[in-house]
């Protein structure tokens, strides 16, 4: 992906990620985290990961936050109102997540990474995906398919209204 | 005007990744809370895909596969555990459930 | 480098216009054919210096004039920023979507060959999907922006409808990926103009009519279009979830609606009837299987491709608007009951009896 549009879309995602944190109204943050998400697909896309960018946008553009959305309307959830969080604690708060994005940022710039392995033109699809998936990884997959089951069973059991 | 180099995907994902962590610590709305996980989830699928465009090998596309289908089974049980709090206690600030037993 | 790149503009413009053209077709149709059904002669009083065009001038011009000149009203308590990204939400993925619809096989033109496709994705199927679960987001933040308990609640049941078809939509698109064994939209087209027994064109129909009805149940059901419009139910509940808009915003959220219509026509188009096939039309011309056949430079084939699909378009553009006009509406747990309980099990079945035909024939062959 080039880097002018490579800095383009990382500044609109941290500028949408900001969002999430920031905003009053849990409504506006879960619209950041759909724009987040969003926009990553599309780094993905630009990491030439096709079949893993739509699949975020299906499963987690599409299904959960709309399912936080859900959740934020049925609950009627007003504005939060002043935060009780004293202010020393969000500024060791922000201190800290500095620290962490910095010391995260000195671990890259001093790692050399070798340059992009050469891909051949199917990469990012569906075959590979799916030859990976099956092959080497068949047991999380099934193992997956069992944890769906339960979160299925989870939330219905979890969220009932008790009589 | 080249093609990005893969250690500034990594750095876009620990930005993201101390963003979501100032979220989780700062807020009290539960649910904000949860979708700043959900960001610090994102922050790491970025970061797998990236390598694993960097090593030319798809094991990293199938971790995100698998971490996509883990958070939408953690989103659903955890926001239904939040219904079920609110309904109890009519409230999802994170400071007025800190009592063990009521 | 420039030239793929207006080539890429020139095709996304091309697409656009037959999905606008089409539903603006379909608008006009939907006045004039429910009138017919209706024993009635539809609209047609506005005209331009007394030419009224049966209802043309009426549907085409003064309405859309009419929405575009009118208040935008928003309600007290609504949030500004909301009210304004809801339509907006929804009428763009249904448009996004066009992007990987094929409008033709290729055109070769100057040395090149044109892919006539917007968007070649590999993943085109799963992108389709995609723009319709983004498509929830209108339905939700209009319901919620309106400030107005009914609308909140035609919002909820309106994307709670949404997501339930989904499910049954995409398990219906897995049988379709099974028999092509590619998400390609392109390819699916292509293959599609195979011959069975040397005479009878490959559509997707013949090999997966129950995948083509429930794509097709699913379509209507997620376009909120009668009979599963509880969340509009416009004899009842006004306009549902956006009551509150009026304006060039209603215009917007109608228009989402059309070019729903339009997209579920040409997604069954290009899964089940072919695309843009024209029977024995290939690239060099016409081959008809009794031996003889028609050369056709390669710009005149694109064109008859382009009507082709066009006129399936809009054959089922007008069949979605005469089942919208003749049959009741359903209730709600009915609804939900037939996307579960019904659809759901119907298209896993489908699933499993096209994964075990497919695997007979890949294990005779």
């Amino acid at each position: 992906m080039s880097v002018p549009i490579f800095l383009l879309l990382a500044v609109l995602t941290v500028a949408s990620a900001l969002v999430i944190v920031i905003h009053r109204n849990p409504i506006y943050s879960a619209l950041g985290l759909v724009s987040t998400l969003f926009l990553m697909a599309l780094l993905f896309v630009g990491l030439e990961a096709h079949m893993v960018a739509v699949l975020q946008i299906i499963i987690y553009a599409g299904a959960i936050v709309v399912l936080f959305l859900f959740v934020i309307m049925l609950l009627n959830l007003q504005v939060e109102e002043r935060e009780t969080v004293s202010r020393p604690l969000i500024g060791a708060a922000v201190a800290g997540g500095l620290a962490l994005g910095l010391l995260v940022l000195l671990g890259i710039g001093l790692t050399p990474l070798a340059p992009p392995a050469p891909v051949q033109p199917g990469y990012g699809g569906t075959q590979p995906l799916a030859e990976r998936l099956f092959t080497a990884y068949l047991l999380p997959f099934e193992l997956t398919s069992l944890l769906l089951l339960v979160a299925i069973v989870g939330a219905v059991v979890v969220g009932k209204r008790q009589a | 005007m080249g093609v990005t180099p893969i250690s500034w995907y990594l750095a876009l994902s620990g930005v993201l990744f101390a963003i979501g962590t100032v979220g989780v610590l700062t807020r009290r709305n539960l649910i904000v809370i949860f979708m700043a996980i959900e960001l610090l989830l994102n922050a790491v699928n970025l970061s797998f895909v990236a390598l694993a465009r960097s090593l030319g090998s798809m094991d990293g596309q199938v971790i995100v596969f698998f971490v996509l289908a883990v958070a939408a089974a953690e989103a659903a049980v955890g926001l239904a555990i939040l219904l079920q709090l609110y309904r109890l206690r009519e409230t999802l600030n994170a400071d007025e459930v800190t009592t063990l037993r009521w | 480098m420039a030239v793929d790149v207006a080539i890429a503009c020139i095709k996304a413009v091309v697409m656009l216009l037959i999905a606008l053209q089409v539903m603006a077709m379909g608008v006009y149709f939907e006045r004039k054919v429910s009138a017919i059904i209706q024993d009635r002669i539809g609209a047609n009083r506005a005209s331009i210096l007394g030419f009224a065009g049966q209802g043309l001038i009426n549907t085409l011009v003064a309405d859309p004039l009419k929405f575009l000149l009118k208040e935008d009203v928003r309600p007290d308590g609504a949030d500004p920023f909301l009210h304004t990204l809801a339509p907006l939400a929804a009428v763009i993925p249904a448009l996004a979507a066009f992007a990987v619809i094929p409008f033709g096989d290729v055109l070769e033109i100057g040395g090149r060959t044109i892919n006539l496709q917007a968007a070649s994705l590999d993943v085109g199927i799963l992108y389709i999907l995609a723009m319709a679960s983004l498509g929830v987001y209108g339905v939700v933040l209009a319901g919620w922006a309106s400030n107005n308990r009914w609308s909140l609640l035609g919002g909820i049941r309106g994307s709670a409808q949404m997501i339930s078809y989904e499910i049954a939509m995409g398990l219906a698109l897995i049988g379709v990926v099974l028999t092509y064994n590619t998400f390609d939209l392109q390819e699916i087209a292509r293959r599609q103009g195979e011959l069975i027994w040397g005479w009878l064109p490959a559509w997707g129909v013949i090999y997966q009519p129950l995948a083509f009805l429930i794509l097709f149940a699913a379509g209507i059901a997620e376009s909120k279009r009668i009979p599963f419009d509880l969340p509009e139910s416009e004899s009842e509940l006004v306009s549902g979830f956006f009551t509150e808009y009026s304006g060039a915003k209603h215009l917007m959220f109608m228009m989402s609606d059309f070019v729903e219509v339009v997209l579920v026509a040409a997604l069954v188009t290009t899964l089940f009837f072919g695309g843009w096939q024209v029977p024995y039309l290939g690239r060099e011309g016409f081959h008809f299987p009794w031996g003889s056949s028609i050369a056709l430079p390669s710009l005149v084939v694109a064109i008859l491709q382009i009507i082709s699909l066009s006129v399936k378009l809009i054959f089922f553009t007008w069949l979605q608007i005469v089942i919208r006009w003749t049959l009741p509406r359903f209730r709600y747990d009915q609804l939900m009951r037939l996307g579960w309980k019904g659809l759901l099990p119907v298209s896993l079945l489908n699933v499993v009896v096209s994964a075990a035909l497919v695997l007979m024939r890949e294990g005779r062959a």
